[in-house]
């Protein structure tokens, strides 16, 4: 067939079953301790540097990088249970979250040894955030219309313009940037831009908050005026930015994350449903749990196939579409099923709560990370559509 | 797909030779039906779940999903899942398993055969695919005095009704009035009606994966030929999502309904496990169907209206076999009650087992 999908069955190894119970237990204890709220989830809180620094010291940030870089050798499919358990109990991950799961393998992959050195061991220790400078006022999904310039000074760069919409940017020690560095050519639209490991400390940069809809601080204004970049700053070639955007985007958008981020409204329209719900109750839940089931077992399939060296680039945009829409219809349609339940039931205060929380969130999914028409635009072409 | 599957690689050569869905669909008569029946018989896949010691040919679980798999890409009108399953439900009691079509009963919950003392057997069924023309019937019957038997019956023990699905398969109302089984055997303890209907359900999942995807591959290939407004429909932005759309919907139920056969293949017995992944499995495929179907014939427009194109050949099929061996509904709710009854924070744990 011309247009093969390929999502095999992964049964996850027995070494992932063992780091299941142990991060588990460490959970449990953490939640004991009162560091982890459960039913918390709200990104107030979810930035927690000695959370960080504890998941660090149990080797659980940059699983699968070299030891070399502080990293711990470990498979993909390990990465993933950690990632999994970590999301489901809304555990404080925030601050190394990003670096984990993208800025860290992108430095491996194309920083400078100085920068790999310097800043790889620290993330695996929990006290680095990242955040990723990608969009402009005027550059969102179309990434190559970025104008924010880096001009060429002696021993690096000079960088003059604005990043928005940057989360955690207020938070993060350093930031990923895609800067301007050439015009683009004719033939080549997406020619003349490169990506630069930004020390947030330096001079001439501000980062002004823009609040979101739910009153929350995620995202940021980042300004840089004549902000000075050292050459071993630069992340792969010059000019080349978009010959680096790919692959990586295969662990970013095939997640469990992708289709997590509002799991607790699942979890607490069950309890709210009680132990002997009405058919129709049993019924959305039953939909529900297959459908995140389908989900969960696409995303473990996807990592299975980047764990042994392949690239789905198209599977992989397949989970993120599927997976965000699922998400983000899940409130809705919680509050649907949830409908006829007796005001006094026991959780009803923390559903509706947790229901509100997730309503306001719901429309960022389908937005965040590419949206819902980039991924389709690129499940298109891996189609041959286009 | 596990295309290095040889088992499925022979049936896809059958069936590519013999069972083209556009020389069928061209052929409207049904004279292909017998040459290609032979030739999979020839090759053992008919009886693929039958050990060779009781007259099969011994293939693995996985081989003979993979068939399925293969078999639901040609939209295939033969009663080859059906005569997998009878093959299978007759091997596990022990009985030998006859040469032919097979159909397999009950297809669908809640409906019961009796096994009386006197070893007769007594019911009705509503519906059965592929009844008419079977030339035997393996059922899962309750014994009068308790416990479950398998029994093989020949079809003209049985009364069977005409009737056909919207695919225009048969699909019968069955009957036994004090009919003698050719074998009977005690059913071993794993196996019992839910049993069955996990497995049926398994078996149709990843027969309508298959067709989804063959109607994505036909929907993506008949937009870049397809030219309107003196371009190929694919180039037009409205196009491209829907069938990215429908590319997530095949994906969807590919990963579900493998991740079932997988789930049963390994297990050995029809757990709760396996119950999540098969009930989930026909609910989440039978939503793809649904879904992908309506937009795989937006994409054709007209001609996939017609019954000159094959595409209906898929689609009808898709649509029918969502409510053999459980329906989305019905395995919805006994999943969601399931999951009810083990509480909120029982199911992230059944959700992570593998």
């Amino acid at each position: 067939m011309a247009t093969e999908l390929t999502f095999d069955a992964i049964r996850l190894p027995p070494e992932c079953m063992a780091l299941r119970k142990e991060v588990r237990a460490f959970i449990a204890k953490e939640i004991d301790a009162g560091s982890l709220d459960p039913h918390g989830g709200g990104i107030d809180g979810a930035y927690s540097a000695d959370f960080s620094r504890k998941v660090g010291a149990k080797g659980w940030i940059g699983m699968t990088w070299p030891k070399t870089y502080g990293g711990h050798e470990r498979s993909f499919l390990e990465r993933y249970v950690v990632t999994e358990e970590f999301r489901v109990a809304n555990a404080p991950v925030r601050l190394h979250f990003v670096a984990d799961r993208q800025s860290g393998p992108m430095i491996l992959k194309y920083g400078s040894e100085r920068i790999k050195a310097d800043i790889l061991p620290r993330i695996c220790r929990g006290e680095v955030c990242f955040a990723i400078g990608m969009s402009e006022p005027n550059s969102g999904s179309d990434l190559f219309a970025a104008r924010t310039k880096a001009t060429k000074s002696k021993d690096g760069w000079r960088v003059n313009g604005s990043k928005i919409w940057t989360s955690n940017a207020h938070q993060a020690h350093y930031l990923i940037g895609l800067f301007r560095t050439s015009p683009p050519t004719k033939e080549n639209r997406r020619h003349g831009l490169t990506q630069f490991v930004v020390d947030m400390k330096t001079p001439g940069i501000t980062v002004n908050p823009v609040y979101q809809m739910t009153g929350a601080h995620d995202f940021n204004e980042v300004v840089f005026e004549d902000a000075f970049m050292p050459d071993d700053h630069v992340l792969g070639e010059v000019d080349g930015a978009w010959k680096q955007a790919t692959s990586e985007l295969a662990y970013e958008r095939s997640g469990p994350e992708r289709f997590l981020e509002t799991f607790y409204v699942l979890t607490e329209l069950v309890r709210v449903l009680g132990e002997r719900p009405d058919t129709r109750g049993a019924e959305g839940i039953g939909r529900l749990v297959a459908q995140v089931h389908a989900l969960r077992r696409m995303s473990v399939s996807v990592a299975g196939m980047l764990h042994a060296g392949k690239e789905p680039v198209v599977e992989a945009a397949i989970v993120k579409d599927v997976g965000t829409i699922w998400e983000q219809k899940l409130p809705h349609k919680a509050r649907d099923l949830a409908a006829f339940t007796a005001p006094e039931t026991a959780n009803r205060a923390t559903f509706e709560e947790r229901l509100s929380y997730a309503t306001m969130i719901a429309p960022k999914l389908t937005i965040q990370g590419g949206t819902t028409e980039i991924l389709r635009g690129i499940i298109a072409r891996g189609l041959g559509l286009r | 797909m596990e295309s290095e599957n040889l088992v499925a690689a022979a049936a896809t050569r059958i069936l590519g030779d013999l069972a083209d869905p556009h020389s069928v669909n061209r052929a409207r008569a049904d004279a292909w039906k017998a040459p290609a029946w032979a030739a999979l018989e020839e090759a053992g896949l008919t009886l693929a779940w039958v050990p060779e010691g009781l007259g099969g040919a011994g293939a693995e679980l996985s081989d003979g999903f993979a068939v399925l798999r293969a078999a639901g890409r040609f939209a295939v009108a033969l009663p080859l899942a059906e005569t997998l399953l009878a093959g299978w439900l007759l091997s596990k009691a022990g009985i030998p398993a006859p040469q032919g079509a097979m159909a397999c009963a009950p297809a669908r919950e809640g409906e019961t055969l009796t096994l009386s003392g006197d070893g007769t057997l007594s019911g009705t069924l509503r519906s059965i695919p592929f009844a008419k023309g079977a030339r035997h019937i393996a059922v899962l019957a309750g014994r009068q005095g308790g416990g479950v038997s398998v029994a093989l019956l020949d079809a003209s023990q049985a009364h069977i009704d005409d009737g056909n699905s919207i695919a225009g398969d048969p699909l019968n109302g069955v009957s036994f009035h004090a009919a003698r089984p050719a074998a009977v055997k005690d059913a071993p303890a794993d196996l019992d009606g839910q049993a069955l209907q996990l497995m049926g359900a398994a078996a149709r999942a990843t027969q309508m994966a298959g067709a989804l995807e063959a109607i994505l591959d036909l929907a993506v290939n008949y937009a870049n030929e397809r030219v309107a407004f003196a371009r190929p429909i694919a180039k037009f932005q409205a196009v491209q999502h829907n069938l990215a759309r429908l590319a997530g919907e095949a994906a969807a139920a590919v990963a579900a309904a493998g991740s079932a056969a997988d789930a049963i293949a390994h297990a050995g017995v029809f757990d709760e496990a396996v119950l999540l992944e098969a009930a989930a499995a026909k609910i989440r495929v039978g939503e793809a169907a649904g879904e992908g179907a309506a937009i795989a014939h937006q994409v054709l427009g007209a001609i996939g209206f017609t019954q000159e194109h094959t595409l209906h050949r898929f689609t009808r099929r898709l649509w029918a076999w969502r409510d053999d061996f459980g329906n989305e509904s019905a395995w919805a709710v006994k999943l969601g009650t399931l999951v009810a009854a083990k509480g909120a924070d029982g199911l992230w744990p059944m959700l992570a087992a593998r």
